[in-house]
C-alpha cells in the first residue's frame, strides 16, 4: 500500500516537472547573463541572476509594438466574435427558425476549416478591402477560425436555458431584442466568459495569418515577433532575449489559466463534447 | 393561437437580422474565400502580378499529384499526425487517471498541465528549441552529462527523422492538457457504482480497466481523436518555427505557405489548398461513418 502509494506521487511529480519544466528553463534561460546560457554542463539555477535580457526586450521596439498589436487584436476578436456570436447563437437557439438547423451545420462544419485552405483567398480579400498589414485585417481573418466555435459553444448553452423563460416577456409585449438583451443575455454570461476567454487566446496565439497578411512591425503581433527573433548568424541565437520574451507573453496567459481555468475547462469541453 | 403565428413570424424575421453579421463575416472570410480558392487553383495566378490568370482547367492538379514534394508532404503530415496523436491519447489517459484519483491539489494541478496548452505554438516552439540545441541544450545535458543514457549528445534538430521527432514532443507537450481534460470529463460520466461492483468482484485495477473504464470511454476518445487529428494534419506553427519544413519536416501546410508566399504561385498553391481541404473533409466523412458504426449508432454526439 505504501508502495502504490510513493509510486503513485512519484508518477504526479513527473508529470508536474514534464508540464513545468520547459517554463522553469526558459524562465533560467531569461535570468541568465548571456555567457552562462551557452554553459557546458548546463546550470540548473540561474544565480546570481540579471534582468539584462528583459530590459533587452523592453527597449526593443518592435517587441513593445508587437505585444500592443496583440492586446488590440485578441481583445477586439473576442469583442467582435461574441456580439455577433451571441446574436446569431440566440436566433438558432430560441427563435424556432427554419433553416436554423442547416446553419448550424454549416457553422460546424466551419470550425473545422483548416486556415492553409483558404489562406491566398483571405489574403486576396483583405488587400481588395484595403486591409493589408493592418490590425483590422487581421481581427476580421481571424472570425475565420473564432466566430464559428463561439457560434457553437454559445448555441448549446442558449438551448439549456429553460423554454417559458422568455413567453412571458413576449406576453409583455417586449421585442425579441430586448429579450435577447434582458433576458437571455444575463443568464447566458457563463458561456459568455468561457468562450471569450478560449477567443482571447486563440487570437492572442495566431501565427500562420499573421505571419501572412502583415508586412511590417506596424501590424505584426507577438507571436511573429518572437519567430522572426534572430542573431547575426545561427550561432548568436539571443536566447536570454527570446525566452524573456517568451515569458512575457506567457505570464498574461498563465493569469488567465490560474484565474479561470473552471470556466476554460467548461467551454473547452463544452465546445467538444457537443461537438 | 393567431397571437403565437404573429410573435412566430416576428420571431423568425428578428432571427435573420440577429444571424446576419455572423453570416456576413463568415461570408466574407470563410465561404467566399474557400469558392475563390477552388476558381484560383484552376488559373495560373501568381500575387504581385496584377493580372488575375489564365483558366488552365486541372494543369494545376496533374501538375501537383505527380510532384514527389507534395506527397513527401503528405506522408510526413500522415506521420506526424498518427504518432503525435497516439503519444498524446495514451499520455492523456494516464495523466486523466492520475489526476481523477482525488486528491486536493487537484485545482493546481489541473492549472499546472493547463499551462503548456495556453502558450502559443510559437513560444513553446522556441522553448523546446531552445532545450534541444545539441551542444549546451538542456535535453542532451540531461540525458547525457547527468543520466547517462545516451552515449553521445544528439543533434535533435539537424537530422531528417529527429527533427520530425523534436516537432512531435512540441506538439505533444503543447496539446496532450486538451486531451486530458477531455477524458477526466469523460471519465466523470461513468457511475462510481460500477467500479464498487468490480470491487466487489474482486476485479484487479487492471480488469476494471480494460472492461469498464475504456469501454465507457469511448465514445470521449472518439472526441478526443477527431479533434486532434484535425488540429494535427493543418500543423504549420510548431514545423515553421522549428526546422521551416527542412529535414523531412515539410508538411502539407507548410508545403502549401511555401508555393504560395515564398514562390508566390496563387494558382498552384490554391491547387494544393484545395486538396488539403479535400483530404481532411474526406478523413472527417469517413471517421463519423466509422465511429457511428462502431458506437452502435445511438448516441447523440
Amino acid at each position: 500500500m505504501i508502495l502504490r502509494r510513493i509510486l503513485y506521487l512519484l508518477a504526479l511529480l513527473l508529470m508536474v516537472v514534464y508540464a513545468l519544466f520547459p517554463f522553469y528553463w526558459a524562465l533560467s534561460g531569461s535570468l541568465q547573463p548571456s555567457e552562462k546560457l551557452f554553459a557546458i554542463p548546463a546550470d540548473y539555477f540561474p544565480w546570481p541572476a540579471t534582468l539584462e535580457s528583459y530590459r533587452q526586450i523592453f527597449a526593443d521596439e518592435v517587441f513593445l509594438k508587437g505585444l500592443r498589436n496583440s492586446v488590440i487584436v485578441a481583445g477586439s476578436v473576442t469583442l467582435l466574435a461574441l456580439a455577433t456570436g451571441s446574436l446569431a447563437a440566440c436566433a438558432l437557439a430560441r427563435f424556432r427558425m427554419r433553416g436554423a438547423r442547416i446553419v448550424l451545420g454549416l457553422i460546424l462544419a466551419m470550425t473545422m476549416f483548416p486556415q492553409i485552405a483558404v489562406l491566398g483567398a483571405v489574403h486576396a480579400i483583405i488587400s481588395f478591402l484595403g486591409l493589408y498589414n493592418s490590425l483590422a485585417g487581421l481581427i476580421l481573418s481571424y472570425m475565420l477560425f473564432t466566430l464559428p466555435l463561439t457560434v457553437w459553444v454559445l448555441t448549446g448553452f442558449f438551448q439549456s436555458l429553460p423554454r417559458e423563460l422568455e413567453e412571458s416577456a413576449y406576453v409583455d409585449g417586449a421585442g425579441p431584442f430586448q429579450t435577447f438583451w434582458r433576458i437571455l443575455l444575463p443568464l447566458a454570461s457563463p458561456g459568455l466568459a468561457a468562450t471569450g476567454l478560449l477567443t482571447f487566446i486563440a487570437a492572442w496565439n495566431e501565427y500562420l495569418f499573421a505571419l501572412s497578411l502583415t508586412i511590417t512591425p506596424e501590424a505584426r503581433t507577438v507571436p511573429v515577433v518572437i519567430a522572426n527573433f534572430s542573431g547575426a548568424t545561427v550561432h548568436e541565437t539571443p536566447w536570454g532575449a527570446i525566452m524573456a520574451a517568451c515569458i512575457v507573453v506567457t505570464v498574461p496567459l498563465v493569469i488567465l489559466v490560474m484565474v479561470f481555468q473552471k470556466r476554460i475547462v467548461e467551454g473547452l469541453t463544452a465546445g467538444a463534447v457537443k461537438g | 393561437m393567431k397571437r403565437k403565428v404573429g410573435l412566430q413570424y416576428k420571431l423568425e424575421r428578428a432571427g435573420w437580422l440577429f444571424l446576419a453579421p455572423a453570416l456576413v463575416i463568415l461570408g466574407l472570410v470563410g465561404l467566399y474565400p474557400l469558392a475563390q480558392t477552388f476558381i484560383v487553383s484552376l488559373t495560373d495566378a501568381r500575387m504581385a502580378s496584377g493580372e488575375p490568370g489564365r483558366f488552365v482547367g486541372l494543369r494545376n492538379y496533374g501538375d501537383l499529384f505527380q510532384l514527389k514534394p507534395f506527397w513527401l508532404a503528405v506522408r510526413t503530415t500522415v506521420l506526424f499526425t498518427a504518432v503525435s496523436v497516439t503519444i498524446e491519447l495514451i499520455l492523456g489517459i494516464a495523466i486523466a487517471l492520475i489526476l481523477q484519483s482525488g486528491l486536493r491539489a487537484r485545482g493546481f494541478l489541473r492549472a499546472a498541465i493547463l499551462v503548456p496548452w495556453a502558450l502559443p505554438t510559437v513560444v513553446s516552439a522556441r522553448m523546446w528549441n531552445y532545450m534541444l540545441v545539441d551542444t549546451y541544450g538542456v535535453v542532451n545535458d540531461i540525458l547525457v552529462t547527468r543520466l547517462h543514457l545516451l552515449p553521445e549528445k544528439v543533434a535533435w534538430l539537424a537530422e531528417p527523422g529527429l527533427a520530425l521527432m523534436a516537432v512531435v514532443a512540441v506538439d505533444v507537450w503543447k496539446t496532450t492538457p486538451f486531451v486530458v481534460l477531455l477524458i477526466l470529463a469523460g471519465l466523470q460520466l461513468i457511475p462510481r457504482q460500477t467500479y464498487e461492483a468490480a470491487e466487489v468482484d474482486g476485479a484487479s485495477w487492471w480488469q476494471q480497466f480494460r472492461s469498464i473504464t475504456l469501454p465507457m470511454l469511448t465514445p470521449t476518445i472518439l472526441v478526443v481523436v477527431i479533434f486532434r487529428t484535425l488540429d494535427a494534419l493543418r500543423v504549420f506553427d510548431a514545423v515553421w518555427v522549428l526546422t521551416r519544413g527542412q529535414l523531412g519536416t515539410e508538411t502539407m501546410a507548410t508545403y502549401t505557405y511555401r508555393q504560395m508566399v515564398d514562390f508566390r504561385k496563387i494558382g498552384f498553391g490554391s491547387a494544393a489548398s484545395v486538396t488539403i481541404f479535400a483530404l481532411i473533409a474526406a478523413f472527417v466523412v469517413v471517421y463519423l461513418l466509422a465511429a457511428r458504426s462502431a458506437t452502435g449508432g445511438d448516441d447523440q454526439q
